[in-house]
């Protein structure tokens, strides 16, 4: 090394040394922070964890425990001290549902995305950085899968296989993966032209190696933000679903089976907690769930206003 | 001499000649937390048909600067915070958006160093072209269609009234930046902002775009502010120049004062590092040491100081002032105190002539009848309907130790040529073997221990390095890969590399984007030499960093070769830093090696009329080296459907009979410089037009 480089990087390694190190999640953390209605959500959702993993000894009574002295002649109770959220026709308490609803609304959500995901992922990957033949063979695939009606998929599968909340999970995460590996192949498309996957092959990198080491991080900003996005719909398929009656079967709690009974009930006892608070838990989950992904968006992407 | 502080350029009496006038003009960014201080306090002023250039380097503030002029800064992040801009008598500053609509591409406008993304896709050439005429000339629909042709017909495009009718996708770069003139003159502005004009252009492109703006300049008589990096652009086109660094101007003077007389370390050191033609083979290159400071985070006192080889304490205390040197020029240097040393300070060193080391002349890379094309296919069943020839049947070698430059315009096919001998894009015919084993068709599996000795480095030090990957695992990863390490010992190997190539091992657990460009192309080239290898594919490497960066990075990869004896392939488009580097110089058009020669050889005595058009068409800093340029008419042709013949005959001034129906052969002379030209050919040389004759030369017929 000779004086002229040696004393060129003097300056620039003080420069740098002056800061602490910080990732690229680091960086996005800190503008995911900024998003108010994103943290807001996020808080939301943490404590609707909370509530999900401990049901059993935060619900104030058993989801299943009909009271037939409280929903006199088949009358849902209204809201009162001790079933502060009413109940429905056969006396269980609609709170207590509710919190043990949450852990089939939120397994389904995470399931089903994470089998859309791991499967969008793999076949968008491979698609995208391959191309050729294999692209247009996974895509035509997508297309087709796309061009089929869900909800009459999601009805025909269900005749067949036991309707247990992990089996209607999956289903729905296999009739999600489509938007997922649209999103990774085209992230692959312009990724596989960069140069630094370009080195690694220099360096003698496998193209496996190359996929899912070099490039899939860098494919995993939309495929966050589709996640997240993925979750509410996801819980509104399996709402739907129960809803009507090819989901989670009675008596285990669903916010979309406990809507079912509701319609009925409203219009004959204008029961109207039966239908307003599993209403309002979907809701209220679905816009947090997209608030947090929008957020995770702004934060990923770097021309986004915020900075 | 006397102190003036920041005023000096704007002394001139009320009423005077000066059509620009700006005053401590200060513009920042403000972004969480921070404050980039892009421009910081410039002053200067334009007088009537004056051609101002501004140059520094990127950072320097330069283009917000021009941007300020018309109020194009986006708001927030930025916002002109002092300063006054008075402009024909107007205070540009008081005036509303909409009166700022009626200057903008009016009285003043401005071109762009992208013409492919400064015009909309969308719409025509003429659409794009009447908009501003009828918006701000009121012209009828036929006066402005008939002044936009006459505008293209004054920047030399050929058939205007057709082209009006064409789509920016259909003309080349130069073609659209010389649209791009067009439209910034039609409202006969009466001042014309040039943003790196011709940055992105190849050089004989650059020569055309340049004698067109000198031309027009001439003859309109409009005043122009050119910001450029390039100091020999600035020598041909600018009357008088500011020098920026750190959102200051730092020195100001007449073109030919600054450039005989230059006062200020910076504008020294920006001399100096230059590659220059007339520079003895094997100087080492004189880099500034270290990099531009964080706009946000400004040092105290003197912003260069710490890259200042001639700074001492007050340098660091306190900013110095512009001081007046007399001849209009002012420098903001405390050597030029009363009472200091003035320009005498100044120590130019004598370029240090590297001692070339015995090169083991065996060659290391041989490549035979080398083809790459691309299959251009259509339609539903992608039939192929032709290829593009990027490579097209290349002979070299490369032998150890040796740097071969390889240069020529974009779309010649010099990086896929590099990118082809190792093996990264498959060949289509031809051979290329590697230390006498031919590996033209090796399979992945075997190709390995070969991937390990040979490497490649990129021109884009952002898109090179994965941004998720830490720099210690970028580096890393090839030692890994081919068993140098293992996960326990890979972090000292890693930290051996880094202060090899001049960064530190605190650098191993950050990200790439926490560095410079100049930074970020170190850890490239640690990472391509971290395994060892012997042969290294220089793909532009200097071709996206600053001057200053360039010859550090030059530098380094002389060192490293000498260390390691490695073999490199130079690719570049700047005639002068492949001076700099190379033992011999290969020339490629439309996927041919034209010419080869010996590096002085090649620069003493180019034979390929493109070879001397391309040397011609170098902006040089010293007008008495300049010498007659030859300028190319139009563009390189497709490669997709290379003219038959010579490849070159449409572009050559001294085509005759044989070249547009014979492809040349290559000849070669006893003193083995080769080239393919039928000028030449004794076979053909008795028609030859006579005039590159001039120094005959003793060809052989190359051998097969």
């Amino acid at each position: 090394m000779s004086a002229g480089t040696g004393l060129a990087e003097q300056a620039d390694v003080s420069q740098a040394a002056a800061e602490a190190p910080r990732s690229p999640a680091a960086v996005t953390w800190r503008r995911f922070r900024r998003h108010r209605l994103a943290v807001v959500s996020a808080t939301f959702l943490c404590t609707l964890f909370v509530i999900a993993i401990f049901a059993p000894w935060i619900a104030p009574h058993d989801p299943n425990q009909q009271d037939l002295q409280l929903a006199q002649f088949g009358q849902p109770a209204n809201p009162q001290a001790g079933h502060w959220l009413g109940s429905d026709q056969l006396g269980r308490d609609t709170l207590s549902r509710l919190i043990h609803g949450s852990r089939i609304s939120l397994l389904v959500g995470f399931v089903a995305t994470g089998v859309a995901i791991v499967i969008g992922t793999c076949l968008g990957a491979v698609a995208g950085y391959t191309g050729r033949w294999v692209d247009m063979l996974i895509m035509r695939l997508a297309d087709m899968m796309l061009a089929f009606p869900p909800l009459l998929f999601l009805m025909a599968m269900l005749v067949v296989i036991p309707r247990s909340a992990i089996n209607i999970a999956i289903v729905i995460g296999i009739i999600g993966w489509m938007n997922v590996a649209r999103l990774v192949r085209a992230e692959f498309l312009t990724l596989r032209t960069r140069e630094y996957a370009e080195a690694a092959r220099a360096i003698g990198v496998s193209p496996t190696s190359i996929m899912f080491r070099e490039l899939l991080p860098n494919a995993m900003g939309p495929v966050i933000v589709a996640a997240t996005l993925g979750i509410p719909t996801a819980i509104l398929a399996e709402s739907t679903l129960s809803f009507l009656g090819f989901g989670i079967q009675p008596p285990l709690a669903s916010w979309g089976n406990m809507l079912e009974p509701a319609w009925s009930q409203m219009r004959d006892h204008n029961a109207w907690w039966m239908g307003l608070f599993p209403g309002l838990a979907i809701a209220l989950t679905v816009l947090a769930f997209n608030f947090v992904g929008d957020g995770i968006r702004d934060a990923l992407d770097p021309r986004s206003r915020l900075d | 001499m006397t102190d003036l502080a920041e005023r000096v350029p704007t002394s001139t009496e009320p009423g005077s000649e000066d059509l620009l006038r700006v005053d401590n003009l200060k513009t920042y960014f403000f972004s969480e937390g921070s404050t980039v201080r892009a421009v910081d306090g410039i002053s200067y002023s334009v007088k009537r048909g004056e051609v101002l250039g501004v140059v520094g380097e990127s950072g320097s503030g330069k283009s917000v600067s021009g941007l300020s002029l018309m109020k194009l800064i986006d708001s927030p992040p930025g916002k002109i915070v002092d300063g006054s801009i008075e402009f024909d008598g107007q205070d540009i500053l008081r005036m509303s958006e909409s009166e700022m609509r009626s200057i903008r591409g009016n009285q003043i406008s401005m071109i762009f160093q992208e013409p492919l993304t400064s015009l909309n896709p969308v719409y025509t050439i003429g659409n794009q072209m009447i908009e501003p005429l009828r918006l701000h000339q009121g012209m009828s629909s036929a006066q402005s269609w008939e002044r936009a042709e006459e505008m293209l017909r004054l920047v030399g495009v050929p058939s205007p009234g057709e082209r009006l009718k064409a789509y920016p996708h259909q003309m080349s770069g130069g073609m659209r930046q010389r649209v791009m003139i067009a439209m910034a003159l039609s409202c006969n502005p009466k001042l014309l902002i040039a943003d790196e004009p011709t940055t992105a252009l190849d050089v004989s492109i650059q020569a055309q775009i340049l004698e067109l703006m000198r031309e027009l300049q001439n003859e309109l008589g409009t005043s122009m502010i050119f910001i450029t990096h390039d100091l020999g652009v600035v020598s041909e086109m600018c009357d008088r120049v500011n020098v920026m660094y750190a959102g200051r101007i730092v020195e100001q003077a007449d073109v030919k004062r600054l450039f005989d007389h230059p006062t200020h370390p910076y504008t020294w050191g920006l001399l100096d590092c230059l590659p220059r033609f007339e520079d003895a083979l094997g100087s080492r290159l004189t880099p500034i040491v270290g990099s531009p400071p964080n706009l946000a985070n400004l040092p105290q006192g003197c912003k260069f100081a710490t890259r200042c080889p001639y700074a001492w304490e007050k340098c660091h205390q306190e900013e110095p002032p512009l001081f007046e040197i007399g001849h209009g020029q002012v420098s903001r240097c405390w050597l030029h105190e009363p009472d200091n040393k003035g320009v005498d300070a100044r120590v130019i060193l004598e370029r240090e002539i590297q001692t070339t080391v015995e090169k083991d002349k065996g060659p290391l890379v041989e490549v035979r009848d080398l083809r790459t094309y691309f299959p251009i296919k259509r339609g539903l069943l992608q039939r192929k309907v032709g290829d593009v020839q990027a490579v097209d049947g290349i002979d070299l070698d490369i032998l150890r130790g040796e740097t071969v430059g390889l240069v020529g315009e974009s779309g010649c096919g010099k990086s896929t040529a590099g990118r082809t001998m190792i093996r990264l894009i498959d060949p289509t015919s031809g051979t290329i073997s590697y230390d006498g084993q031919d590996i033209t068709t090796l399979p992945e599996k075997q190709l390995r221990p070969f991937r390990r000795r040979m490497q490649i480095v990129f021109q884009d030090p952002f898109s090179s390095l994965n941004p998720r990957r830490t720099v210690g695992a970028i580096i890393g990863q090839p030692l890994l890969i081919h068993g140098l390490a293992t996960r326990s010992n890979v972090g000292e190997k890693v930290n051996v590399i880094l202060e090899r190539v001049g960064l530190n091992q605190h650098h191993a657990n950050r990200y790439p984007h926490e560095f410079s460009g100049g930074q970020r192309q170190r850890i490239g080239i640690a990472r391509a030499i971290a395994a060892e290898p012997d042969f290294i594919v220089a793909d532009e490497p200097v071709s996206a960093l600053d001057v200053s960066i360039q010859a550090q990075i030059i530098n380094l990869m002389q060192d490293l070769q000498e260390e390691l004896g490695l073999s490199y392939i130079f690719i570049a488009h700047d005639l002068s830093v492949v001076r700099a580097v190379s033992d011999r110089i290969a020339v490629m058009y439309l996927g041919k090696i034209v010419e080869l020669a010996e590096n002085l050889e090649f620069y003493e005595n180019p034979l390929h009329p493109y070879t001397q058009s391309l040397i011609s068409a170098v902006p040089v800093i010293d007008p008495s080296k300049r010498k007659e340029r030859i300028v190319l008419q139009g563009d390189v042709p497709s490669p997709i459907n290379p003219p038959p013949g010579c490849r070159f005959h449409t572009r050559c001034p001294f085509r005759f009979e044989p070249c547009d129906k014979v492809e040349p052969r290559m000849l070669q002379t006893d003193n083995g410089h080769r080239v393919a030209c039928h000028l030449y050919d004794p076979e053909y040389s008795e028609g030859a037009p006579g005039r590159v004759m001039a120094q005959p030369v003793n060809l052989v017929a190359k051998t097969e």
